[in-house]
C-alpha cells in the first residue's frame, strides 16, 4: 500500500502541475512558454503580467477549490458512510449561496461577498450542526435530514432573492451560483486551509478507515467515534465554506472525484484523502482552463463544465453500483 | 463474597433500562479466562444490550462492569480494544474493500497513530484468515463474497486483534452447519489456550455443547445465570422462549426439541 502511495501521488502530482502549466499557457492572448518565465521571473512584460496577475490567480484559486472540495466530499462520504455523498449535502453550498447573493442584492461585492458568503456557510453549518445534535444522539439519517431541509430553506431564499433582483445583478449571481474562478483574486489563504486541513486529517486517516465499517465496531476498536465525527463535520463543512467562498458552488467534483480516486486505488484514507486532492485540483484547473478556451472569447463558469462531466460519470457509477 | 484474583471480566450488580423496560438489576456475573459464556434469551429480550455493557460500548444504568479488574472508563478506549473484541450483529459495508484489508482492521489498535500495517501484522491477518478457511479469498472483494463468507471475515478480524477477551454477537449469523459447529469449535479452543468467550446464541443445543456458564434472559425483567446444566432445563426454556421445549438425550448430548 505504501509502495502503491509512492506511484499514485506523484503521478497526481505531475498531472496537477501539467494542468496549471496548461491553465498559464493558454488564452485570448498568446504568451507561450517566454511570457510564463517572464511572469515567474517577475518581469513587467504585457503578456508576463497577463499571466502573473490573472492566470495565476485564477488557476491556483481553481486548484485549491477542487482540491478543498474534493477532499470534504471523501470526509463526508465517510461521515455519512454514504460513497454517493458530497460536500454541499449538508447545506453548506446553500447557506453561502445565501450570502453571496444577499451580499449582491444589497449590492456590494469583493471582499464584502466574500465575507458574507462565508458568514452564510458557517451559519448553514452551526445551524444543521445543532439542529442534527439536538438530544445528543447523531445519526447518520438525521444528520442527511437535517442537512438536506436546511440546504432546500436556502434554494428557496436564494430563488427569492433571483426573482427580486434586477437584471443586471441576475447575471453575476448565476455565475456565482454555476461557480465561476474568474473573480478569485487571492488563493493563497485557501491554499493555506487546505495544507492545515490536510495535516489535520492525515493522522486520523486510519481512524476514518475503521469507521468507515461501521460505528460500533469502530468504537469497539477504540477509536474515538463521536469525536472523530465532529471534527470531521467540521472539517468538512469548513473547506467546504472556504472552496465555495473562493469559486462558488462548483457542483459534482467533491462528489465524483473522491469516487473515481477510490475506484482507482481503494478506500484507505491514508492514501485516497491526499489523492483526492491532488486529483480534484489538476481536474478543477483542467475544467477551469477548458472553460475559459471552449467558447473563448466567451467564457463559461467551471461549474458547467463540470457538471457537464459530473452528470454522466456520476450517472454510470449509479448504475454500476445498484447492478 | 469477594473473590481473590480480579476475573477477565466483571459485572457488579449492574442493572440495564432500555427506555422504560428494566431488562435485568442487580445482575451480577464473574467470567474467568478459559472459560465460555452464551447469552441466552428470545427477540427483544435484551441479549445485544447486555453483550454491549459488558463490551463497555453502552454505561449501565447502575452497577459497574470490570475488565481484568478495572472499569472501563479507567483504561483508553485503545487500551480496552487490545484487550476485548467485539463482534457486532451487523456489519455495513458501504465501501468496498478486500478481504486482507478487512482483517487488517483487527490490528488497528496495535498500530500507533503514523504506522502502516508491517509485515507481522500481514502475518497475522493471514493466519487468522486461515483459521475461518477464508485465506484463499485474501484478495477478493468483500462485495463479491456470500453472507457467511462476510461473517467468517469479520470473525477473522476479531482474532487478528488478538484479544484476552472475545464478545460475539450471534457469530453463527449466515454460517452453514459445518462453519456453524467450526466457529465454534475455534472459540472454544481460544478458551482452551486462556481466552474468554462470551457468545450471543439462538441455538440452545449448541449452547448446550459449548457454554460453560449460561445467562438465560427471558425478556420479562428475569435472568437465570449459572453453570450450562443448571440454567438449561427444559421448563425454564419453555417459560422464556414461550414455546414448549422437550429435553431429550441422545448419543451422550443433551438436545431441546420444541414441541
Amino acid at each position: 500500500m505504501r509502495a502503491r502511495a509512492l506511484t499514485v501521488l506523484p503521478t497526481l502530482m505531475l498531472a496537477g502541475i501539467g494542468a496549471l502549466a496548461w491553465a498559464l499557457l493558454s488564452g485570448e492572448l498568446p504568451g507561450g512558454w517566454p511570457a510564463l518565465a517572464g511572469a515567474l521571473g517577475g518581469s513587467d512584460d504585457y503578456a508576463a503580467v497577463v499571466v502573473r496577475e490573472l492566470r495565476l490567480p485564477r488557476a491556483l484559486a481553481a486548484y485549491a477549490g477542487g482540491a478543498m472540495l474534493a477532499v470534504a466530499g471523501a470526509l463526508m462520504q465517510i461521515l455519512l458512510r454514504n460513497p454517493l455523498a458530497d460536500p454541499y449535502v449538508l447545506g453548506v453550498s446553500g447557506g453561502a449561496a445565501v450570502g453571496a447573493l444577499g451580499a449582491l442584492t444589497l449590492g456590494l461585492g469583493g471582499l464584502a461577498m466574500d465575507a458574507s458568503a462565508f458568514c452564510g456557510a458557517l451559519a448553514a453549518m452551526l445551524l444543521v450542526f445543532g439542529l442534527a445534535r439536538g438530544d445528543g444522539t447523531w445519526t447518520q439519517t438525521r444528520l442527511l435530514l437535517t442537512g438536506v431541509i436546511v440546504a432546500a430553506g436556502c434554494g428557496a431564499a436564494v430563488t427569492l432573492m433571483l426573482a427580486l433582483a434586477t437584471d443586471t445583478r441576475v447575471h453575476s449571481m448565476l455565475f456565482w451560483l454555476m461557480g465561476d474562478a474568474s473573480a478569485a483574486r487571492n488563493p493563497w489563504p485557501a491554499l493555506l486551509v487546505l495544507a492545515a486541513a490536510l495535516a489535520a486529517c492525515m493522522p486520523l486517516a486510519r481512524d476514518l478507515n475503521v469507521l468507515a465499517r461501521g460505528e460500533l465496531g469502530a468504537r469497539a476498536l477504540g477509536v474515538p467515534v463521536d469525536r472523530l465525527r465532529h471534527g470531521v463535520f467540521v472539517l468538512a463543512s469548513a473547506l467546504t465554506a472556504v472552496a465555495v467562498t473562493l469559486i462558488g458552488t462548483v457542483g459534482f467534483v467533491g462528489l465524483v472525484v473522491p469516487h473515481l480516486v477510490r475506484l482507482a486505488i481503494g478506500n484507505d484514507q491514508r492514501l485516497l484523502l491526499p489523492a483526492a486532492a491532488l486529483a480534484g485540483g489538476a481536474l478543477l484547473v483542467a475544467a477551469d482552463t477548458a472553460a475559459r478556451l471552449v467558447l473563448s472569447p466567451l467564457q463559461l463558469p467551471v461549474g458547467v463544465l463540470t457538471a457537464l462531466i459530473g452528470v454522466p460519470v456520476f450517472l454510470f457509477l449509479l448504475a454500476r453500483q445498484f447492478r | 463474597m469477594r473473590q481473590p484474583a480480579s476475573a477477565l471480566l466483571e459485572a457488579d450488580r449492574v442493572a440495564l433500562q432500555v427506555g422504560s423496560r428494566w431488562l435485568c438489576r442487580e445482575f451480577s456475573l464473574r467470567l474467568d479466562a478459559g472459560e465460555c459464556l452464551v447469552l441466552l434469551g428470545p427477540n427483544g429480550a435484551g441479549k445485544t444490550t447486555l453483550l454491549h455493557t459488558l463490551a463497555g460500548l453502552r454505561p449501565a444504568e447502575a452497577g459497574e462492569v470490570r475488565l481484568a479488574g478495572t472499569p472501563y472508563g479507567g483504561r483508553s478506549p485503545r487500551e480496552t480494544a487490545r484487550l476485548r473484541a467485539v463482534l457486532p450483529q451487523i456489519q455495513p459495508d458501504p465501501f468496498p474493500a478486500s478481504v486482507l484489508e478487512t482483517a487488517l482492521v483487527g490490528r488497528h489498535p496495535h498500530l500507533g497513530r503514523w504506522a502502516w500495517e508491517g509485515r507481522e501484522d500481514q502475518r497475522i491477518a493471514h493466519a487468522a484468515l486461515d483459521r475461518v478457511g477464508m485465506a484463499a479469498f485474501a484478495e477478493r472483494d468483500l462485495q463479491s463474497l456470500s453472507g457467511g463468507e462476510r461473517q467468517r471475515v469479520a470473525i477473522a478480524a476479531l482474532l487478528a486483534q488478538q484479544p484476552a477477551l472475545y464478545l460475539l454477537d450471534e457469530p453463527l449469523n449466515h454460517l452453514d452447519l459445518h462453519y456453524r459447529i467450526r466457529v465454534l469449535e475455534l472459540f472454544r479452543s481460544l478458551a482452551t489456550e486462556g481466552a474468554g468467550v462470551v457468545l450471543v446464541l439462538h441455538d440452545i443445543d449448541l449452547a448446550a455443547r459449548y457454554a460453560d456458564h449460561v445467562i438465560l434472559l427471558d425478556g420479562q425483567g428475569g435472568v437465570t445465570a449459572g453453570t450450562a446444566q443448571a440454567v438449561l432445563q427444559a421448563d425454564r426454556l419453555s417459560a422464556a422462549y414461550g414455546h414448549h421445549l422437550r429435553r431429550v438425550e441422545v448419543a451422550g448430548r443433551t438436545v431441546f426439541l420444541p414441541e
